[in-house]
């Protein structure tokens, strides 16, 4: 068995009325990157807040590394955050931000400098030590906070949101660096995140959060192919949700049936739009045919609701107004309510 | 890394009140402790050795004392305690009846509470405050704990209960029962509330005239101050450094100076009016006494301070943003109007609201320069010191002005709203301040000038006055006869001898000054990083509280002073921590407004980031909060001390002739129309003063955080 890096049991964090965090119970394995996704709202931020002490729990208790520390500051913590504003200090150089945090711990200040220098220079900001922060591109400071987050090497280090002030175009790649930082060094990894794409992308798990509650957990391909919810299915990736009923192991919903085992009565199954085949010929109609480069997408009229199909550029283009036949494989369907 | 430690913080806290309760002197003026006293016969001492002994045994033996049940009991009975006993047995035996059967010893009372009580008191508040953080107060964060629970303990001793002894005092008749009928007989006197001059018919109550001036010196002073910020921030005017010196002026003068050069120029005899009535046959007439002097010398006295709220507001903006608007096509005007404009207004607002309380408090212009023009603070003042000496009228009047200014605030506040306006973040803010359209500076200008000339020629006075012969009757043979008075000694062999008349008091300001300068800072700042950071259960009433102490003019200090400290178990009166005391709780505030300012645009993840990465609520004020909000810290410093070194109104009643303050002395000397000796020593006050601000300047500096300079390039501002 891994070893346990952090556990949620039965967390709770109130404002006043209001309830930010509405009962959490998650484990995280040591040297795991596991991300909080979920819209806006739902809780992410505050449930990274509870790991750090930067907030309390109202109830339940919060483990790091085995020992409860529910009642500990954050002070009191081994925890390195990045901030979505990465919150370096402007008044200090890179050198000495980054130096910070082991001078506090007790390092003598040569000791903690040249210990800065070493990762800065591994996370490729060479030359720039004595700059200040104001004078780095938004990419270079954002490798300052990474690099001032795991000096100390905690127990967790915690990103919230953390590309959300870098340009679109360089998105992929700092968070490739931050993935395979986060490798080199063994670090256990919190990650928060409004952007499925970006979660399934770096996660060894996914925690997918709404309105305060874990909704599910899983790889991202468990998340991707067998959604928990109607609110999964929809937030992860593109989902044909389509209402109907199941009995004797069969799913019928109008002009569809399909192979389902299950409980028997209502149901609702989730299709990806890239696992529906489209033969020529059929009760369906093509309604709107999007060109999208790699790819087409499909509206397509059915009895059973409109659907989204998408397929590869590489087979042959169908026009608007075709009629086709659907082509479904029950494995791909899976059944969310 | 292990958690709080909290045995070694138990140990620390009842070893203090260990200490209190067995050795030291318990009461005021020494004696024994309180074992031994209690052993002596004051047996309801006892309990609070007992609770001293239980509370270090149990944090040796609990495995956390702070969770423990009877932590909490003990330490909540300790503080209960210490305050019952307190009130219940006076100096001159219980305050309660009956208790001397109990406890017979009470019936030959007890003095107030000496060293021995307080720091059983401080141990015991400590020890609450890490009680609650152990228990999740301020998400455990110790430092932000004892701060607040400190503060707290601070106000309800300084502020509150004060107030509440106030509050009872106007309730007191002239017989001493206690009832309504007397309060509101008080209050609803015609000559508080009449508005006859209004009409033109007549003289305004005291309550009306009183806000007239407020208002009138408030808006006054808000615009000049703005003009003067704009001129000196935003505009390459060449007289800039100038107006900054002479902005400091004012705030480093005495109140009754400039009433009296004021009288100097403009009285009956003034120099002006004489020359005037030489030169074009004006009659001269008595018109600066009342109105129109006050609200002069009142303008020119907190314009500055109105200036540097201002100021630091407006270099506290995000240029960004300045830079934003403008790039987006936005002429000067409409940047200035939609983005700057916006950004000034809650240091607006601050500023406006300080002169309005200022004024209503102000105590020394009214004195010198109201003759007929009753204001709130002048009737307070000799309902305590006056021939008819009553207390419970200064209460009630004191109650009024109390409203005022809480009222004022409350208004204020509504009209700032709560909006956000973080513009300073841990991202790099590099940009360029946007220049002010023409036509706001030439209106600037326009309202500077006048200030300034004015102010040379108050200055002119001031300088010249105290070495000259007589400058009230134009006699300017210079002489140093008046400084000579005042501060005249003799080098002998045996050190230096002070003969002066001015040198006690003198001596006396600058150790208050000196004492509550930072200490008034350091609580305003921290009280403003609570307010803005920390979430805790109870923080409106805490910032109610803070708010209180804002408003609280310091005419009503000094008669709530009177009332709350002249008797055990705190009885203050007479000593030299009154008066810094008086000052801290005073002056807080402004510390507190320009820290709130300045914090509010600070984003808060960058003290998170420092507690992650290690550091307690004190570090972090130290590495981050205070190196980020100089200009903050030095206009709360500055502003204590200078204040302290100026302010009459709550003084005057504390003084004593052991601890006599300069601005006190200043006043009886002019009161006897001593104008050039009053004005000498003026001078030399305001030197000391320069001197010390330039050392405070020098030691906290000016922050630059990598922000592009191109108004200052090339010229030294
Ligand atoms: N300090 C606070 N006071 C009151 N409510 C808060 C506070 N912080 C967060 N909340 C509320 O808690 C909920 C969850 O917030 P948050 O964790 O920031 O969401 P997310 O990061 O997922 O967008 C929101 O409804 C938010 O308004
Ligand atoms: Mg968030």
């Amino acid at each position: 068995m891994t070893e346990t890096a952090i556990e949620f049991r039965g967390v709770v964090k109130r404002y006043g009325e209001a309830v930010a965090v509405a009962g959490i119970d998650l484990t995280i394995a040591k040297g795991e990157l596991v991300t909080f996704l979920g819209p806006s709202g739902c809780g992410k931020t505050t449930s990274l807040r509870l790991i750090a002490g930067l907030e309390l729990p109202s109830e339940g208790q919060v483990l790091i590394a085995g020992r409860d520390v529910s009642r500990d500051p954050a002070s009191a913590r081994n925890v390195g955050m990045v901030f979505q504003s990465y919150a370096l200090f402007p008044h200090m150089s890179v050198l000495d931000n980054v130096a910070y945090g082991p001078v506090i711990r007790g390092t003598k200040r040569p000791a903690a400098r040249a210990r800065a220098a070493e990762i800065l220079d591994q996370v490729g900001l060479s030359g720039l030590h004595q700059r200040l922060p104001s004078e780095l591109s938004g990419g270079q400071q954002q490798r300052v906070a990474v690099a001032r987050a795991i000096v100390q090497q905690p127990d967790v280090i915690l990103f919230d949101e953390p590309l959300s002030n870098v340009d679109a175009k360089l998105r992929r790649k700092v968070r490739e660096e931050i993935r395979s930082l986060q490798r080199r060094f063994g670090l256990t990894a919190v990650y928060v995140t409004h952007d499925q794409e970006e979660a399934l992308a770096v996660s060894d798990r996914i925690v997918v959060m709404q309105q305060g509650r874990i909704a599910q957990i899983g790889t991202p391909a468990d998340l991707y192919e067998r959604p928990a919810s109607p609110f999964i299915a929809d937030f992860i990736g593109d989902a044909n949700l389509i209402a109907g009923h199941v009995a004797q192991g069969r799913f019928t919903a109008p002009g569809l049936s399909l192979d389902v085992p299950g409980p028997e009565g209502q149901a609702m199954l989730s299709l990806r739009p890239e696992r529906i085949g489209l033969d020529p010929g059929g009760p369906d109609l093509i309604a709107s045919a999007t060109y999208l480069g790699s790819r087409i997408e499909y509206g397509i009229q059915t009895p059973a609701g409109d659907l989204l199909v998408s397929r590869p550029i590489t087979e042959t283009p169908l026009p608007v107004g075709t009629r086709v036949h659907l082509r479904i494989d029950p494995k791909d369907a899976s059944r969310v309510a | 890394m292990s958690g709080v430690d909290a045995r070694r913080i138990g140990l620390v806290w009842s070893g203090l009140l260990l200490l209190a309760v067995l050795l030291l002197p318990w009461f005021k003026g020494g004696g024994g402790s309180a074992l031994t006293q209690a052993l002596e016969g004051r047996v309801w001492l006892m309990p609070l050795v007992a609770i001293g002994g239980g509370l270090a045994l149990l944090s040796a033996m609990a495995r956390d004392w702070r969770i423990h049940p009877a932590g909490a009991v003990l330490v909540g009975a300790g503080l209960v305690w210490l305050i019952l006993q307190g009130f219940a047995i006076g100096l001159r035996g219980p305050a309660i009846a009956g208790l001397e059967t109990l406890l017979p010893a009470s019936a030959a009372g007890q003095p107030g509470f000496g060293w021995g009580a307080w720091i059983a008191g401080i141990a015991l508040i400590g020890a609450l405050a890490d009680l609650l953080a152990g228990r999740g107060f301020c998400r455990g964060e110790r430092f932000a704990a004892l701060s607040i629970i400190g503060i707290v303990a601070a106000l309800s001793l300084f502020v509150f209960f004060p107030i509440l002894r106030l509050v009872a005092t106007a309730f007191v008749a002239a017989d001493g029962t206690v009832s309504l009928a007397p309060f509101a007989a008080r209050l609803t006197a015609p000559e508080l509330w009449a508005t006859r001059c209004l009409t033109g018919a007549g003289r305004c109550g005291v309550v009306i005239n009183s806000v007239i001036l407020g208002v009138l010196s408030a808006t006054l002073a808000t615009a000049l101050g703005l003009a003067l910020a704009l001129l000196v921030a935003r505009t390459d005017f060449r007289l800039k450094r100038l107006l900054r010196a002479l902005s400091i002026l004012p705030i480093i003068t005495p109140p009754f100076v400039v009433g009296v050069a004021i009288i100097v120029l403009f009285g009956r005899t003034g120099i002006v009016t004489v020359e005037l009535a030489e030169l074009m046959g004006i009659r001269p007439t008595r018109w600066i006494y009342g109105l129109p002097g006050i609200l002069m010398a009142q303008v020119l006295a907190f314009a500055p301070v109105t200036f540097l709220v201002i100021l630091s507001a407006l270099e506290a903006i995000n240029p960004t943003l300045e830079e934003a608007s403008t790039t987006l096509g936005a002429r000067p005007v409409t940047t200035f109007r939609r983005v700057t404009w916006p950004l000034l207004r809650p240091a607006l607002a601050a500023a406006f609201l300080l002169a309005f309380i200022e004024s209503l408090s102000d105590f020394g212009n009214p004195i010198v320069l109201g003759g007929s023009y009753d204001v709130l603070s002048t009737r307070i003042f000799f309902a305590v010191v006056g021939a008819q000496y009553d207390l419970g009228h200064a209460a009630t009047l004191s109650l009024i002005l109390l409203a005022l200014t809480v009222g004022a605030f409350w208004v204020q506040q509504r009209w700032v709203g709560r909006a956000s306006y973080v513009t300073v973040t841990g991202k790099s803010d590099a940009g360029l301040t946007a220049a002010v359209p023409p036509l706001v500076k030439w209106a600037a200008i326009a309202a500077v000038v006048p200030f300034v000339v004015f102010t040379t020629g108050i200055y002119a006075i001031v300088l010249v006055g105290g070495f000259v012969g007589d400058i009230a009757r134009m006699d300017l043979t210079p002489t140093i006869a008046h400084v000579w008075t005042a501060f005249s000694f003799e080098i002998t062999d045996r050190g230096v001898q002070l003969f002066g008349s001015a040198w006690n008091s003198m001596i006396t300001t600058l150790w208050v000054s000196a004492l509550s300068a930072p200490l008034t800072m350091g609580i305003g700042i921290l009280t403003a990083w609570l307010i803005t950071r920390q979430d805790f259960t109870g923080k409106r009433l805490f910032e109610f509280g803070t708010l209180l102490s804002f408003a609280v003019p310091g005419t009503v200090v000094g008669v709530s002073y009177i009332a709350a400290f002249n008797v055990p178990p705190i009885d203050i009166t007479g000593t030299l921590w009154i008066l810094v005391i008086c000052f801290v709780f005073r002056n807080m505030a402004v510390g507190m407004r320009a820290g709130v300012a300045a914090l509010a645009q600070i984003d808060r993840s960058m003290e998170e980031a420092s507690q992650t990465m290690g550091a307690g609520g004190g570090r972090v004020m130290v590495d981050v909060v205070l190196p980020l909000i100089k200009p903050a810290i030095f206009t709360a410093l500055v502003y204590a001390f200078v204040t302290a070194m100026t302010a009459v109104s709550a003084v005057i009643f504390l003084v004593s002739a052991r601890h006599n303050m300069a601005t006190a002395y200043i006043m009886g000397r002019v009161e006897n129309g001593e104008f050039a000796l009053a004005i000498a020593y003026s001078t030399v006050l305001m030197l000391v003063m320069m001197a010390c601000i330039a050392l405070m300047n020098l030691g906290i500096g000016r922050r630059k955080l990598g922000r592009r300079s191109a108004l200052s390039k090339g010229k030294a501002t």
